[in-house]
């Protein structure tokens, strides 16, 4: 896979959370992706992003355009160093939260996405990584 | 600070979101809108969303907050213009978005809004409270 395009957001406020999802909105449109397709990604960084923010306690948010072959896709990589997730199985499953959200952050990017990566250890961080391809 | 503008239309509030909000913008709306409902004895919300291209949880639940708040302050909410493709997403993502009535654009939400109110015997073009 090929990286085409990487750029770093920091997640520190809320008002970082916008411009995650305008830079992601970007890069979909870039490698044009149909409304539906921009709309799933972007909502699934927003959510992610939120994540980042409010469990992780800020961290940064690396956003790419990636090809394969003749697939274009959009993949975007999300690290905190904050306290991380014990049970990432729960973590993923609707309405879990540890805090004051509804708990669709990770399961419903998860379904955004057509491919969905996490990493996690207690004390150390979380990496959550989405990509979506193009038409698929 | 920024805030969202809230227009009165006879006894219906209408909000215009065109902004891509950050969470205090949210919130700060939530603050406006229940103040502006009670000042004006608004009977019901309309909120027009056809200009956001995405609705994430955290907007989502601020809706769901609004219309719950307003329905204490006996007023009723409407979310109206929403775009397929944020409709398509909200559902794969999972959000319930319950109790939130929607219509297709503003026209049609006031019509959602006169026909309840009417429905319910009060309100309809002057103050509904009948201790005052």
């Amino acid at each position: 896979m090929e990286i085409q395009k990487s750029e770093a957001y920091e997640i520190r406020t809320s008002q970082d959370i916008v411009s995650v999802r305008q830079a992601v909105r970007r890069c979909a449109v870039e490698m044009g992706f149909n409304l539906v397709d921009q709309t799933k990604i972007v909502t699934a960084s927003s959510e992610l992003a939120r994540n980042t923010l409010d469990y992780g306690g800020g961290g940064v948010a690396t956003v790419e355009t990636v090809l394969n072959g003749s697939r274009a896709g959009v993949r975007i990589t999300f690290d905190d160093e904050g306290p991380g997730i014990a049970d990432i199985e729960q973590a993923l499953k609707d309405g879990f939260t540890s805090g004051s959200g509804m708990g669709l952050g990770l399961g419903g990017s998860k379904r955004l996405s057509h491919e969905f990566y996490i990493e996690s250890e207690p004390g150390r961080g979380t990496r959550v990584s989405i990509l979506r391809w193009k038409g698929l | 600070m920024e805030r969202i503008p809230i227009l009165k239309m006879g006894d219906f509030l209408l909000v215009t979101i065109q902004v891509d909000m950050h969470d205090r913008l949210a919130l700060a709306l939530q603050d406006d809108l229940t103040e502006q409902i009670v000042k004006w004895r608004a009977h019901g919300v309309l909120i027009d969303i056809s200009a956001l291209e995405m609705v994430d949880s955290f907007i989502g639940r601020m809706l769901s907050n609004i219309a719950n708040m307003a329905r204490l302050l006996d007023a009723q909410t409407v979310v109206v213009g929403m775009q397929p493709s944020v409709a398509i997403t909200l559902v794969e993502l999972g959000l319930p978005m319950k109790g939130i009535r929607t219509a297709l654009d503003v026209e049609k939400g006031m019509r959602t809004l006169r026909s309840y109110i009417e429905a319910n015997g009060d309100g309809q073009g002057g103050d509904g409270n009948p201790e005052i």
